[in-house]
């Protein structure tokens, strides 16, 4: 029996089902009978193949293959970087992994210390070792611009379906944005135009439980760029 | 991080227009509410834009100095907790809180606005002192303008408590208020390059070039300055600050006076 709807809210602790007939994935546990939930996030019920789960609305960030994050430099080896991504692991930047000439033993004239950078997870190991790449299409230092950081569990609403959110903040702002799986958001254009992609992300990042999301922000962004436009001719 | 920041700012003030898009010589919203601590006599939680200030005013029992001996005191310490940002940590007050709590007692002390002789009850040997706690809940910059006015607003309200064979009994407020002769008005304009403005978030705190803190009256006399920041600043500069200042200071006024 589950004591909650689909798409209700639950906190830590709470008991959402009994009985032994459920299955359970991530941010449930099983005390006897009863099923909790270990993580606050929107309950989803499968009810076909009697599956429960949760899509958790805080938390840090998990590293994990393939994606594209923002990072920050935060020591250099004799062969890479270390490079803060903003979770409970570092990464690791060969230089091997750089384009470019990099002189040896002059890897602070690449990358210093403080500097942010755009890389690509090409390896997580069982205990969290990190390799990232700079190796591909829209991965770069970043030099100007702005960083808003958001809670990780969040980015996917940025992004929205392949992508649809994000390049809709592109298209109507005009605005470049690169969205940082670890929840560090680049943008970069015009001063006025950047503030309206940063009350965009807002707008997503306080409305992520609602449906519909990418219609409102649309409308908000429609509004905003009219004024803009008028003030400016 | 270093994104070239402080160009970065640059592009924006010469646009006209702040970190957060709010205009060069405009405040972020404010909004407060008045008494809202239970166990202080006066109080005021106020928000400017998502900076979150809370005043507490106290009153205290004390002998007063040698010098004045009709004079009541007034004590004012700010407190930048842990969390209200990432940069504060626990322990004894840093620089800044120390420099915030200065100036805002400063502002309040040189106005004469608090009448210390109201709070004297037994002349050389019992006053009473007027403490006022400020503490930062969220610093989204520009603590020093928010402290100095929930400070104001929380003396503005705060009721004397009743006073029973030289002992306070806090549990019976009397309708008697501090009696405020002037509204000093703490406004602090900055500057980053060419730029002159005020009320900064965090963002432009970062990178300031030099500030100027004025803290004016009624009848636009200023009674305070501070000037902070590590570059120097000219004649012309002071007078376009203390012009910015005055007319600010009367929008402010003109809004806690109603």
């Amino acid at each position: 029996m589950i004591k909650f709807s689909e798409g209700s809210v639950v906190v830590p602790g709470e008991a959402v089902a009994e009985g032994k007939e459920y299955r359970i994935g991530q941010g449930f546990y099983r005390v006897g009978e009863k099923v909790f939930a270990s993580r606050l996030g929107i309950l989803r019920i499968k009810e076909e193949d009697n599956f429960i789960y949760l899509v958790p609305l805080t938390g840090v960030y998990n590293p994990r293959e393939g994606d594209t994050v923002i990072g920050k430099i935060e020591d250099f080896h004799s062969l890479g970087w270390r490079i803060d991504l903003f979770c409970p692991y570092s990464a690791m930047l060969m230089v091997r992994e750089v384009p470019g000439y990099v002189p040896a033993g002059e890897l602070d004239k690449v990358f210093d210390i403080g500097d942010l950078v755009c890389v690509k997870i090409t390896k997580v190991t069982n205990n969290k070792m990190i390799d990232v790449s700079m190796n591909g299409p829209g991965l770069f230092k970043l030099n100007e611009g702005r960083i808003i950081k958001i809670s990780s569990q969040k980015i996917p609403r940025v992004i929205g379906k392949q992508g649809s959110m994000v390049n809709m903040l592109k298209d109507k702002t005009g605005c470049k944005v690169i969205v940082g799986k670890n929840g560090l958001i680049w943008t970069k254009g015009e001063p006025k135009t950047e503030i309206i992609v940063n009350e965009a992300i807002k707008m997503i990042e306080d409305l992520s439980h609602t449906s519909g999301l990418t219609d409102r922000v649309a409308e908000m962004l429609d509004k905003k760029m009219e004024e803009y436009n008028k003030n400016k001719g | 991080m270093m994104l070239k920041e402080k160009f970065h700012l640059l592009r924006y003030l010469s646009d006209g227009i702040k970190s957060d898009g709010v205009l060069l010589d405009k405040y972020r919203d404010i909004s407060y509410e008045v008494n809202t601590i239970k166990t202080a006599e006066g109080s005021c939680d106020l928000k400017l834009g998502n900076t979150h200030v809370i005043a507490g005013v106290k009153f205290e029992m004390g002998t007063p100095y040698e010098d004045t001996p009709d004079e009541g005191g007034i004590m004012i310490n700010v407190e930048l907790l842990p969390l209200s940002s990432p940069d504060y940590f626990p322990g004894p007050p840093t620089d800044k809180a120390i420099e915030l709590s200065r100036v805002i007692d400063r502002g309040i002390r040189e106005s004469g606005a608090v009448d210390l002789k109201s709070l004297c009850i037994v002349e050389g040997e019992q006053v009473l002192t007027v403490v006022v706690d400020v503490c930062a809940i969220n610093d989204d910059g520009n603590l020093l303008d928010a402290g100095a006015l929930a400070s104001l607003i929380a003396l503005k309200n705060a009721k004397i408590p009743k006073i029973e064979n030289g002992k306070i009994d806090y549990t019976q407020l009397t309708k008697d208020t501090v009696k405020l002769k002037e509204l000093p008005i703490t406004i602090t304009c900055y500057k980053i390059g060419e730029y002159v403005f005020v009320d900064p978030t965090t963002y432009e705190e970062k990178y300031y070039d030099s500030r100027l803190t004025i803290t004016t009256i009624d009848d636009s006399s200023i009674v305070a300055l501070q000037k902070g920041g590590e570059k120097a600043i000219t004649i012309s500069d002071v007078d376009k600050m203390t012009d910015l200042a005055l007319t600010k200071s009367k929008e402010i006024r003109k809004m806690i006076k109603k």
